[in-house]
């Protein structure tokens, strides 16, 4: 199957891409495509108008200061994924991007496409909600910015309105004794999660004194846990914190069941996701410490 | 109609397309290079991977006024007047392809790596052949010919 037939703009500043997006048709901004033009072969999506946001520059930018890494929206994940200062100072999004599809996916699907489409099962958003990331909107009327945690609002749906583009996000750095992990489970590499987590701790030598644990894959929206961060605050972060984070996780989240797990599998996976991210994100911690 | 111009296998070419014509279909139906294959069109298989600007695309994922401007290179210019690339004299040798359909996807991304900038491990080989469905060869004779192509040691027997 090929596309239904739509009309295609490609502006070269976002302020004419803005004008267009609050045009009044059906209109859908084109990214990278690796997830928008897979739905619209599939027919699954049929916009009357894309607006290829490929030429605009200024939205393509990693730039980096003290304290946050901003990431524009069109930086291509693979780029993303090797950039010297995403790898060095916001570890935990460089290995993330490591389980987004393939290389040849990541060359064309980029950061801010793939946090706007808000797949259930993706694990930036989870990323940047475990890194309380901000997010950056712009529309032809101004500028906002959208706290990772009122981003996402269910399946494919997130807080942007029909005039506004993602054009970036910042993204907290690591501080000294922040340590990060993301663990999913998949069937093979490069296929959907089954389950994944994604925490960021702050260690007072062996002890947490401050956690955000995300979950994605088993439900409607990437959602922090509280009740696993309420099981690891101000424990040492040993075998049996861990547990207690991992049973207060499948106990207080919701799992659906479909065609690849069942909800008992799935909640399962849940809790194994979560132990053994926090339990990579403790070795690292002791790795640095030593 | 939307004009699209393109350098394919160092040819430029000039294309009238609707927006809607993906940059694989704009290969095989206008330029008449159908060693890129169509499998899933939805992204998951890679058989239609090409180089655009040097890194390896699904050109089902691709808009051709998407490439508008973009070095494409297909299968097709991977031989030098004939002579097989050492890709793919591996791929023959090491009996990386049977039917063929997923070969010239794999070669695409395999020769984008090969002249990119990065290190290569062979876990990272390995996640580039990933990005490959092949339904022939059990995958063990396209991991032997990628590592003797990258110059890493193999034996002749290793089957996983």
């Amino acid at each position: 199957m090929r596309p239904a037939p739509f009309d295609l703009v490609a502006p070269s500043t976002l302020d004419d891409a803005l004008a267009a997006v609050g045009d009044g048709v059906d209109t859908r901004p084109l990214a990278g495509g690796q997830s928008l033009i897979a739905m619209m072969n599939l027919r699954l999506a049929v916009p009357e108008k894309l607006i290829d946001l490929g030429r605009i520059t200024e939205l393509s930018s990693i730039d980096v200061n003290d304290t946050h890494i901003h990431i524009g929206a069109m930086a291509t994940q693979a780029r993303v994924e090797r950039h010297p200062d995403v790898v060095a100072r916001t570890p935990l999004v460089a290995e993330a991007l490591g389980h987004v599809g393939h290389w040849q996916i990541r060359t064309r699907g980029t950061i801010g496409g793939n946090l706007a489409h808000a797949d259930p099962a993706s694990e930036l958003p989870a990323v940047m909600l475990a890194l309380d990331a901000v997010y950056h909107v712009r529309s032809g009327s101004g500028s906002r910015t959208i706290l990772a945690s009122d981003f996402n609002l269910g399946p494919y749906s997130t807080a942007l309105t029909e005039d506004e583009l993602l054009v970036g996000i910042d993204v907290p750095c690591l501080g000294v004794g922040e340590t990060t992990a993301i663990v999913e489970v998949s069937r093979v590499a490069g296929a959907y999660a089954l389950a994944g987590a994604a925490v960021w701790c702050r260690m007072n030598d062996d002890t947490c004194v401050a956690s955000r644990i995300a979950v994605f894959a088993t439900g409607s929206r990437a959602v922090r846990v509280s009740a696993a961060e309420g099981a690891v605050r101000n424990a040492r972060l040993d075998g049996r914190a861990i547990k207690a984070a991992s049973s207060a996780t499948t106990s207080t989240i919701p799992v659906h069941a479909d065609i690849h797990a069942t909800e008992a599998q799935r909640q399962h996976l849940l809790g194994v996701v979560v132990a053994r991210a926090l339990g990579v994100a403790k070795a690292r911690a002791s790795l640095v410490a030593s | 109609m939307t004009s699209v111009q393109l350098t394919v296998n160092g040819a430029a070419v000039e294309l009238f397309v609707e927006p809607r014509t993906l940059l694989v279909d704009v290969l095989r139906d206008h330029l008449g290079l159908t060693g890129t294959h169509v499998g899933c069109a939805y992204g998951v298989c890679g058989a239609c991977t090409v180089v655009v600007d040097g890194l390896p695309v699904r050109s089902c994922l691709m808009l051709a006024a998407q490439a508008d401007g973009a070095q494409v290179k297909t299968v097709e210019g991977l031989a030098d007047a004939g002579d097989m690339s050492a890709l793919q004299e591996a791929f023959h040798n090491e009996h990386g392809l049977q039917c063929g359909f997923c070969t010239p996807g794999l070669l695409c991304s395999l020769t984008a790596l090969q002249e990119g900038d990065d290190d290569v491990s062979e876990t990272h080989l390995d996640d580039v052949i990933a990005g490959h469905l092949c339904r022939c060869t059990g995958y063990a004779g396209i991991r032997r010919a990628s590592r003797v192509a990258f110059g890493f040691p193999t034996s002749p027997r290793e089957t996983s």
